[in-house]
């Protein structure tokens, strides 16, 4: 079916109107920033509420199939109630590994009956997905994963840890890419991948404070746990397959997702706000020529990063390594984003010094944000196994 | 904005050139025409003239093929990545600004000769070193239907070859553009320049005593599409030397062994290279923004575009070439290793209508002040 010009430009007046007049008040607390930093429960239940909000009036998982509580329409609605999101500015979706990574993995290789049981819970944020690939161990190196389950019947027994699961307290689903044999030749050969139900007996998420002071993600034990052997999704021994057809779908190449804002999102126009508030010296920041000369460079960045993505779609201008663009986007946007926060603490003079409290600048928000930022240049790869992973695949260099 | 677009002729003209500056510039080349007294072989420059190159931004009625300057970045950039050193750019310049500010008849003579292969070239910067071109201390004064000139020029880039220089003068009081035919200026007018690049040809222009008929200033003085245009041609000149320079790294780093391994495999060569490799890619997408924007209204935007591409790509370019010389190790630190004709190509770039902290700077009002 067609889409007309006039129906997409009446949805986005619709979808522009609805984010306005919805945007949920200041609640009265800090907000977190990313899903990985929901720390205490008032934050997680205004998030969750809101996300239920936003899909009982149909702006998330728009193209999702409707038969399973999905949209059934075309993208292209989905990605404008999302940049009205952003727009508005209104807060994240919480349920950002249900909606962007188990949904559109469910939605590619579940059953009809797993659809069935787990999209429409995805989507309203009744049922929450965290995430169990790193381990204690093995930060960056997921094929290492130790994680035993061992099969018992109709039942995997589960033994060992995962770290970094975010959300692990509130979750109610954890996909898990779990050590089922340590015969075969390939470290990889030996992982299967399933989705958990964190209710069962034997799984134990404890929170881990973070460098902020605050709580945000668990470390989950695993003392024989008993999990269905039902909740395996593909065979014995496709776990990294699968596992890696999830982290694509992080990488956002292939689409998929739900849609819908998964952070809260930080511009270098924000801080260039920040910079003709905040004072040196008595002076409004933006008048030094220090700060100019860096925010320049900055922008310079952050428009870097925009025309990268600009360009990736002109195939005749891809250069000699063409995958360098799609390889290194997690890395770019990450480093600038913990640039950008450590430049913004530089702008309040001897206020720098100061954390999370009614006196600081912003109540603390930038200072928070500059730590919190190490959660993008570490997680899901640090910056120098990212620089490794890139020097290796793209430009051919020797393994260290 | 940020929109890149690259058109049917575009990738066409990218093509040839790849093809055309693999064959004519491998790097033994390179070092074969720095002994040259010309930047470029007469045939290669004929060929260049055969492909329509030179015409390329020239009008349809003036024997040029009647593109835009975004048509150019393609070529040029190639040509960087394999260090030609013709006068290509500098020609292109000329042309562009002769169709912009020169006289009907002035266009009518030399834009069909430029087209065909004369080589035209510019004479904006003096003996200070001063970026802003609209601050010179050149004079040029009327008298009788002629203009009398005085003053240095420097960087004038092949100006032997060059059968017409675009010369910027006072006049009045205002900077004006005179075009000057080779025949005109004295037998000694020209002082050969040691350059940090040895692929370019670079002469001091004496002016003094050189008269001229007063029909030979240029109706206008648009001073900054030339600068625009000059920083567009190196941006894409750099974004093909860092191609050509991370070649030459990655090249060293998978055959050259110390202690029993490809030193590619050590962290400490192979962090940096992915940073490079990254501002290459970040300069090409400055670059095709800036020349996409060409064609748009908003002239702050394309002034944004240009500006700051050119600061990106110096540092990058620089911190390329410097790293190329380091990474090479003894090797490195002689005139045989290739990193250094890359590191001091990268230098020319940089010092040359602006470095990366000036365009910074110029780069603050447009992006910082003018937000409501």
């Amino acid at each position: 079916m067609t889409i007309t010009q006039v129906e997409l430009q009446e949805f986005e007046e619709q979808a522009d109107r609805w984010f306005l007049e919805n945007k949920p008040a200041n609640p009265g607390f800090i907000l977190p920033e990313t899903f990985m930093e929901v720390g205490t429960d008032n934050q997680f239940e205004f998030l969750r509420d809101w996300q239920n909000k936003v899909y009982e009036n149909g702006y998330v998982g728009m193209a999702w199939p409707k038969e399973f509580g999905g949209g059934g329409v075309d993208q292209v609605f989905q990605d404008i109630a999302t940049k009205a999101m952003a727009k508005h500015r209104v807060p994240f979706l919480p349920n950002t590994i249900g909606l962007n990574w188990a949904g559109p993995l469910i939605l590619m290789m579940g059953s009809e009956a797993e659809k069935a049981k787990y999209i429409k819970g995805i989507l309203s944020a009744e049922d929450i997905w965290c995430q169990g690939f790193s381990e204690p161990d093995h930060g960056s190196d997921l094929g290492s994963a130790q994680c035993k389950a061992v099969k018992d019947g109709d039942e995997y027994v589960v033994n060992g840890s995962k770290i970094w699961t975010s959300l692990g307290s509130y979750a109610k689903y954890m996909i898990l890419l779990a050590r089922t044999s340590q015969e075969v030749g390939s470290k990889y050969a030996g992982l299967s991948f399933f989705l958990a139900p964190m209710q069962s007996e034997g799984i134990e998420p404890r929170p881990i404070k973070k460098l902020t002071g605050e709580y945000g993600f668990c470390q989950t034990f695993f003392n024989d746990a008993r999990i269905p052997a039902s909740s395996m999704i593909g065979n014995e021994g496709e776990g990294w397959k699968v596992a890696m057809a999830t982290l694509t779908f992080e990488r956002g190449a292939t689409g998929g997702q739900a849609g819908g804002l998964s952070m809260m999102d930080l511009t270098i126009d924000d801080i260039v706000e920040l910079a003709r508030r905040a004072k040196r010296n008595g002076r409004p920041a933006i008048e030094d020529a220090h700060v100019r000369n860096e925010l320049v460079d900055l922008i310079t960045e952050s428009q870097n990063n925009s025309l990268m993505a600009a360009r990736a779609k002109v195939p005749a201008l891809a250069s000699d390594w063409p995958t360098s663009i799609s390889m290194s986007g997690k890395l770019r946007s990450s480093e600038l984003k913990r640039r950008m926060c450590q430049f913004a603490i530089s702008l309040q003079g001897a206020n720098g010094a100061r954390y999370v409290s009614k006196e600081a600048v912003d109540g603390g928000l930038w200072q928070r944000s500059y730590l919190n930022a190490f959660s993008g240049t570490i997680g899901g790869g640090t910056s120098q196994i990212q620089h490794n992973i890139i020097g290796e695949r793209v430009l051919g260099l020797p393994k260290g | 904005m940020a929109t890149i677009e690259f058109t049917e002729e575009q990738t066409m003209l990218l093509e040839t050139a790849i093809d055309f500056c693999r064959k004519n510039s491998p790097l033994d080349n390179v070092r074969r025409q720095i002994e040259q007294e010309h930047s470029v072989d007469a045939a290669v420059w004929s060929e260049m003239a055969d492909l329509g190159w030179l015409g390329i931004t020239i009008p349809e009625q003036y024997g040029g093929l009647g593109l835009s300057l975004a048509d150019v970045v393609p070529i040029v950039e190639s040509m960087g990545r394999h260090l030609m050193g013709t006068p290509y750019a500098p020609t292109v310049l000329a042309a562009n600004a002769l169709v912009a500010s020169g006289s009907e008849a002035q266009k009518n003579h030399w834009l069909p000769r430029i087209a065909a292969g004369a080589v035209a070239t510019m004479a904006l910067t003096e003996e200070d070193g001063n970026w802003r071109l609209k601050e010179i201390q050149s004079q040029g004064v009327i008298s009788g239907g002629s203009l009398t000139l005085s003053g240095t020029k420097c960087f004038v880039l092949d100006a032997p070859q060059a059968a017409a220089i675009l010369v910027s003068a006072m006049i009045d009081g205002a900077p004006r553009l005179v075009l000057l035919h080779s025949d005109q200026l004295a037998a000694n007018a020209l002082t050969r320049e040691t350059v940090i690049d040895e692929t370019r040809r670079s002469y001091t222009l004496d002016l003094d005593g050189i008269t001229v008929p007063a029909e030979q200033i240029l109706d206008g003085a648009d001073f900054a599409s030339i600068e625009q245009a000059a920083l567009l041609l190196l941006t894409a000149e750099m974004a093909g030397g860092l191609a050509g320079v991370l070649h030459v790294i990655v090249d060293y780093l998978t055959t050259r062994k110390q202690f029993d391994h490809y030193i590619g495999s050590y962290q400490s060569l192979k962090h940096p290279s992915v940073q490079i490799l990254l501002s290459m890619e970040a300069c090409r997408s400055h670059l095709y923004n800036a020349a996409t924007l060409l064609a748009d209204e908003d002239h702050k935007a394309i002034e944004a575009a240009i500006r700051m591409a050119k600061a990106q790509g110096s540092e990058a370019f620089a911190f390329a070439g410097d790293r190329a010389v380091q990474f090479h190790g003894g090797f490195g630190f002689t005139y045989d290793c290739d990193a250094q004709l890359f590191l001091r190509r990268a230098l020319w770039c940089q010092y040359q209508f602006g470095d990366a902290a000036y365009h910074r700077e110029l780069l603050g009002p447009l992006l910082l002040d003018e937000v409501s």
